[in-house]
C-alpha cells in the first residue's frame, strides 16, 4: 500500500509498485486532466507535480512515491483563475488541447522559481511537444502570466 | 480586462488583418475573465448523450429553453480547428440571437441515421468544415428566427413582416411590443414556414466575421475537456495492442504462457493482424504485459522491403510511361528549341500523423445495442464501420464523439473503433483500447512517399517558357478506399502541380501510381505538403541561375491575378524582403494554393559555420476569400507553419525489413518550443463567393520557404526532406 496525497487528498494505493504515477492517477484515481502522449518522458503531456517539482509522471513509479503530494491539473484552481490559466484564456493559446494540461504545470512550475523569464529561460525549460503548434500563444501566455502573477505581488 | 472588446466589429471588406503583434496578444483584443460572461459554451464532456425527445426543439440543430438558453447541435468534429465555435457563429448570424445564451453539443450520429441523414456530412476533413456548411448552418439559423417571429405575429395577431428579431428578442416595432425567443420556442416548433427564407450574402453579415474565443478553450486549461482517451465506463476493462510491424502481415502464433501469473490479465485476444492484451485496473497492466509477448508474424515479401529499394524504385519509374494531368501548351516542342535548360529530382518521405492523444476507443457492445466513445473526425463513417464490425443495425450504434487530441487527417479511418469491437466481442465487458505511441506511430497511414522529376527551359529573360513535372507516387484514394477511373490521375497525387498559378505558357504534368506494402492517407495539405516543396524549391533554383529575386520571378509569373499579387506582396513586405541580414543567414519565399484559399510565406533562417540552423522567423499571408472567426484563421495558420516545419526539419519515416523504424519522439521528432520561430500571420481576405479552407494551406509551402531560405544563407540547395537529412556546415 502506497501513501500519496492528491490535490490536498490522501490516498492509499494498491497496486504494483512499477505502475507509472500516470496510470494511477487516470485510471485509479480517476483524474484524466493528465495525459499520456509518449510513455518515454519525451512530450510532457503527463507533467504534474511532485512535492512541488515538475516531473513527467509517464516515466514516476509509483513505488516510490510513498508520502509524496502531488497536485494535477485539477488541483491548480476550482475555478481556472490561475495566473497561467488566465493568460491562456486571454491568449487563447489551446486549439486540440490535448498538451495544455502538461503545458500549464510545467509553465506554474517555472514561473514559481524564475518569474519574470526570458525567451531564453523559457525555450530551455519548456520542452513540451505541442503538435497543433501553439507555441507562438504560448510564448505570449508565459510572459503575460508572469505579468499578471507579478500585479498580483 | 474588457470583455465587451470581443464584440469589436473588423472592417469586413478589403482589409488586412493582423492577427500578431509584438506584445499584448491579439490586435483587436480579446481581454477576458476565466469564463467570459460573453461567450457561448460548450460542456468539457461535449458528447450528445441522445436524450428523450426534447419539446423545446425548433429543429434538429435548435432548441430553445423558456429560459431563453439556446442549444446548439454542431455535427462535425472539433480538434482545435475551432468549427465547433464557426458553425454555430454562421446560425447565430442568421438566428439573431444573444451568443452569450448559446449552448453548443455534438449533434448525434445515431439520430442522423434514424432520422435519414438531417445532420448530412458529419466530418471534419480537407478544410471543409465551415465552408460545406455554411448555406445548411445559415439556411438553419434564418428558417428558426422566420418560425419564432411568426410564432409571435400570430400571437400580436400582426403580419410576420412587421416583426423584427434581434438579440433573442422578436419586436413589433409599430406596437412596442416585444417577446423573448424562450416565450416563443414552443409556438415556433410548431410553426412551418409557407417557403424557406432567403440566407444573407456575406455584405449583409452583421455578427460575422468577429474574432471570438474558441468556445472549447476554458475547458483545456483546467483538464476537464474531455478526450476520447477519458472515457471512463461502468466494468471497463484495458486493452494494449501490437499490430504486425510490418503492414499487411498477420499474426502466426503467440506464446501466452509467459503471462502467467501475472496481475490482472483478463486474457490475450488474437486478431487476424494483431495481438491485444487485456487487463483489469489499469492500462498499464495491459501495456506491460504486452511488451513481454513475442509473437510471431507471417509478412511474406514485404519483410524484405528497406526505404532505399523504394527510393530506387522510384527513381527508376521516373522514366516510365504517365498518366497526364495537365497539359498545357507544348512542352516538348519548347524545350527542344530552348537553348537553357534545367533538371532536378525531388524527393519526399512517409510521415506519420503523430496526433498528441495516441489513438484510443472506448466500446461498450450489449446484443443490442453498441456505445463507442472516440475523438473522430467522421462520425457518420465511425458509425457505419461500428454497425458493421459488431454486426448490429446502424441505429443501434451509439458514437460518442469526444474532443479530439489533433486529427490532422489521422482519425477518420475507424480502425481502432474495429479493433476496440473486435476485442469486446471477446471479453464481453466494455473495453478501453488505447493504442501505445510506438503503435500510434508504427499503426499509422502514411503520409505517402513521393519523387518528383523537374525539366524546364527558360528564355533570353531567364524566365521560365515551359516546364514538365514527372510524379511518382502511391495512391491515397485506393488506401481511403475511394473510386477512381485507372485512367486517369488521382487529384490528390498531383496537387500542389497541376494548380500552380504561374503563367508558364508550356506546362505538362504527369504521375505514375506505384503502390507499396506501405498504406497511405490523407495528411494535413495531402498533395500540397511534398509537391509545393518540390516546385517552389524547383522554381527558386532557376530564378537564381538567372540572376533574378525569388519574389520577382513570382511576381512576374503572377502578372494580372491581384488575388496572388496581394498575398504575395504582403508576404514580402511584412518581412522585410530585401533588407539586409546578418552573414549566414537567408530568406525564403514560397506560395501555394489548397482549398480555395491563397498562402505565401517568408521565411527567414540562420546557419552557422557549424551546419545548426534555426528558423527564426515565418511571415504569412493567407487569403481565404472569406472568414468567420479571423482568431481562429490566424491560429490554424500559425499551428499550419509549426506542423509543416516539423515535418520539413525532422519528418521522415524509414522502412527496414518491412516494418516502420520510428516509434516514439525520440526517434521521430517535433519541433519545441526553443525550435519555434516567430509567426506574423496576415489575413487578406479577397471576398467573394467561394471561401476558402483554413486550416491546411500554411503547412504546404513552409518546407520550401524554409528551404530558399537555406539556400539564401548558405548556397545549398536541398532536393530532399527532411532538412537534417542534409549537412549544412561550412565546407
Amino acid at each position: 500500500m502506497i501513501a500519496i496525497q492528491v490535490n490536498g487528498t490522501s490516498r492509499q494505493i494498491d497496486i504494483e509498485p512499477d505502475t507509472p504515477l500516470l496510470w494511477v492517477l487516470r485510471d485509479i484515481v480517476g483524474l484524466t486532466g493528465t495525459k499520456f502522449g509518449c510513455g518515454i518522458a519525451q512530450c510532457g503531456a503527463c507533467t504534474v507535480h511532485v512535492d512541488g517539482k515538475p516531473l513527467r509522471s509517464c516515466s514516476v513509479p509509483i513505488g516510490g512515491l510513498d508520502g509524496a503530494k502531488i497536485t494535477t491539473i485539477e488541483g491548480l484552481t476550482p475555478d481556472n483563475s490561475h495566473p497561467v490559466q488566465r493568460a491562456w484564456i486571454a491568449e487563447d493559446v489551446p486549439q486540440c488541447g490535448y498538451c495544455q494540461s502538461g503545458q500549464i504545470m510545467a509553465v506554474v512550475a517555472l514561473l514559481k522559481n524564475v518569474p519574470d523569464p526570458t525567451d531564453a529561460d523559457i525555450d530551455a525549460d519548456i520542452t513540451n511537444i505541442c503538435r497543433c503548434g501553439t507555441y507562438e500563444r504560448l510564448r505570449r501566455a508565459i510572459h503575460r502570466a508572469a505579468e499578471l502573477m507579478r500585479a498580483k505581488g | 480586462m474588457d470583455a465587451t472588446k470581443v464584440t469589436s466589429v473588423v472592417n469586413r471588406r478589403n482589409f488586412i488583418f493582423t492577427a500578431a503583434t509584438a506584445v499584448g496578444g491579439f490586435a483587436i483584443g480579446i481581454g477576458i475573465a476565466p469564463r467570459d460572461a460573453h461567450s457561448a459554451t460548450v460542456p468539457a464532456q461535449p458528447w450528445n448523450d441522445d436524450h428523450a425527445y426534447d419539446p423545446n426543439e425548433i429543429d434538429a440543430w435548435i432548441s430553445i429553453d423558456p429560459d431563453d438558453s439556446i442549444l446548439i447541435r454542431y455535427q462535425r468534429s472539433e480538434m482545435g480547428q475551432g468549427s465547433m465555435t464557426a458553425l454555430p457563429m454562421l446560425i447565430a448570424e442568421e438566428l439573431h440571437c444573444d451568443w452569450s445564451k448559446v449552448r453548443i453539443e455534438f449533434a448525434s450520429s445515431n439520430r442522423n441515421v434514424r432520422e435519414n441523414g438531417v445532420y448530412g456530412d458529419m466530418r471534419s476533413n480537407g478544410s471543409r468544415s465551415v465552408r460545406e456548411s455554411l448555406s445548411k448552418m445559415q439556411q438553419v439559423g434564418a428558417s428558426a428566427r422566420e418560425r419564432l417571429i411568426a410564432a409571435a405575429a400570430v400571437r400580436w395577431r400582426v403580419q410576420a413582416s412587421e416583426c423584427t428579431a434581434a438579440q433573442s428578442v422578436v419586436t413589433h416595432a409599430s406596437s412596442g411590443r416585444s417577446l423573448r425567443f424562450g416565450e416563443l420556442a414552443a409556438a415556433a416548433a410548431k410553426t412551418t414556414l409557407a417557403a424557406e427564407p432567403p440566407i444573407k450574402r456575406p455584405d449583409q453579415f452583421t455578427f460575422i466575421p468577429r474574432p471570438l474565443p474558441r468556445v472549447d478553450v476554458v475547458h483545456k486549461t483546467d483538464g476537464s475537456a474531455k478526450f476520447g482517451i477519458d472515457a471512463q465506463v461502468a466494468g471497463m476493462v484495458y486493452a494494449a495492442i501490437a499490430a504486425c510491424p510490418v503492414p499487411g502481415g498477420r499474426l502466426k502464433s503467440v506464446d501466452e504462457s509467459v503471462l502467467a501469473g501475472a496481475t490482472g490479465i483478463v486474457r490475450v485476444v488474437k486478431l487476424g493482424s494483431a495481438v491485444a492484451v487485456v487487463a483489469t485496473g489499469t492500462f498499464w497492466r495491459a501495456k506491460r504485459a504486452l511488451s513481454r509477448l513475442q509473437p510471431e508474424w507471417e509478412v511474406g515479401e514485404a519483410g524484405k522491403v528497406d526505404s532505399e529499394q523504394l527510393s530506387q524504385a522510384y527513381r527508376a519509374a521516373l522514366d516510365e510511361p504517365m498518366l497526364t494531368a495537365r497539359n498545357d501548351g507544348n512542352v516538348d516542342q519548347a524545350m527542344a528549341s530552348a537553348t537553357k535548360k534545367f533538371e532536378a529530382i525531388y524527393e519526399t518521405p512517409y510521415l506519420s500523423h503523430s496526433p498528441m492523444e495516441p489513438m484510443n476507443a472506448t466500446v461498450d457492445l450489449q446484443p443490442d445495442r453498441l456505445d463507442v466513445w472516440v475523438g473522430t473526425q467522421a462520425a457518420d463513417m465511425a458509425l457505419d464501420v461500428a454497425a458493421r464490425v459488431s454486426d448490429l443495425k446502424p441505429e443501434q450504434v451509439y458514437i460518442h464523439n469526444a474532443f479530439l487530441g489533433g486529427g490532422f487527417g489521422r482519425r477518420d479511418s475507424s480502425d481502432e473503433i474495429a479493433q476496440a469491437i473486435e476485442i469486446a466481442k471477446v471479453v464481453k465487458r466494455p473495453v478501453k483500447l488505447i493504442w501505445t505511441r510506438e503503435e500510434d506511430i508504427r499503426q499509422d497511414k502514411f503520409r505517402p512517399h513521393a519523387m518528383v522529376a523537374f525539366k524546364a527551359a527558360v528564355g533570353s529573360d531567364g524566365m521560365p517558357t515551359a516546364w514538365s513535372m514527372r510524379v511518382v507516387t502511391s495512391s491515397i484514394f485506393k488506401s481511403y478506399g475511394i473510386p477512381f477511373p485507372a485512367d486517369q490521375v488521382e487529384p490528390v497525387a498531383v496537387i500542389g502541380l497541376t494548380d500552380n498559378p504561374y503563367d508558364v505558357p508550356n506546362t505538362r504534368v504527369e504521375a505514375l501510381i506505384k503502390d507499396t506494402h506501405v498504406p497511405v492517407w490523407f495528411w494535413r495539405a495531402p498533395g500540397a505538403n511534398q509537391h509545393v516543396f518540390a516546385l517552389e524549391s524547383f522554381l527558386d533554383e532557376m530564378a537564381s541561375a538567372s540572376g533574378i529575386d525569388p519574389y520577382r520571378i513570382r511576381r512576374r509569373l503572377l502578372e494580372g491575378k491581384p488575388d496572388w499579387l496581394k498575398v504575395l506582396d504582403t508576404a514580402a513586405e511584412k518581412s522585410g524582403w530585401g533588407t539586409p541580414l546578418p552573414k549566414g543567414s537567408g530568406r525564403g519565399i514560397a506560395i501555394c494554393a489548397f482549398a480555395d484559399s491563397l498562402c505565401a510565406e517568408v521565411a527567414e533562417v540562420g546557419v552557422n559555420p557549424d551546419g545548426q540552423l534555426k528558423v527564426n522567423r515565418v511571415t504569412v499571408a493567407l487569403d481565404t476569400r472569406q472568414m468567420v472567426n479571423p482568431l481562429t484563421v490566424a491560429e490554424q495558420a500559425e499551428g499550419a507553419v509549426i506542423f509543416g516545419l516539423s515535418a520539413a526539419l525532422y519528418g521522415k519515416i524509414t522502412i527496414k525489413n518491412g516494418a516502420v523504424v520510428q516509434g516514439n519522439f525520440d526517434t521521430y521528432r517535433m519541433v519545441r518550443l526553443a525550435d519555434a520561430p516567430r509567426i506574423d500571420v496576415h489575413l487578406v481576405p479577397s471576398g467573394g463567393a467561394v471561401w476558402g479552407g483554413a486550416g491546411e494551406p500554411a503547412t504546404a509551402l513552409i518546407a520550401a520557404a524554409v528551404a530558399n531560405a537555406i539556400f539564401a544563407a548558405t548556397g545549398r540547395r536541398l532536393r530532399s526532406l527532411p532538412i537534417s537529412d542534409h549537412d549544412l556546415s561550412a565546407a
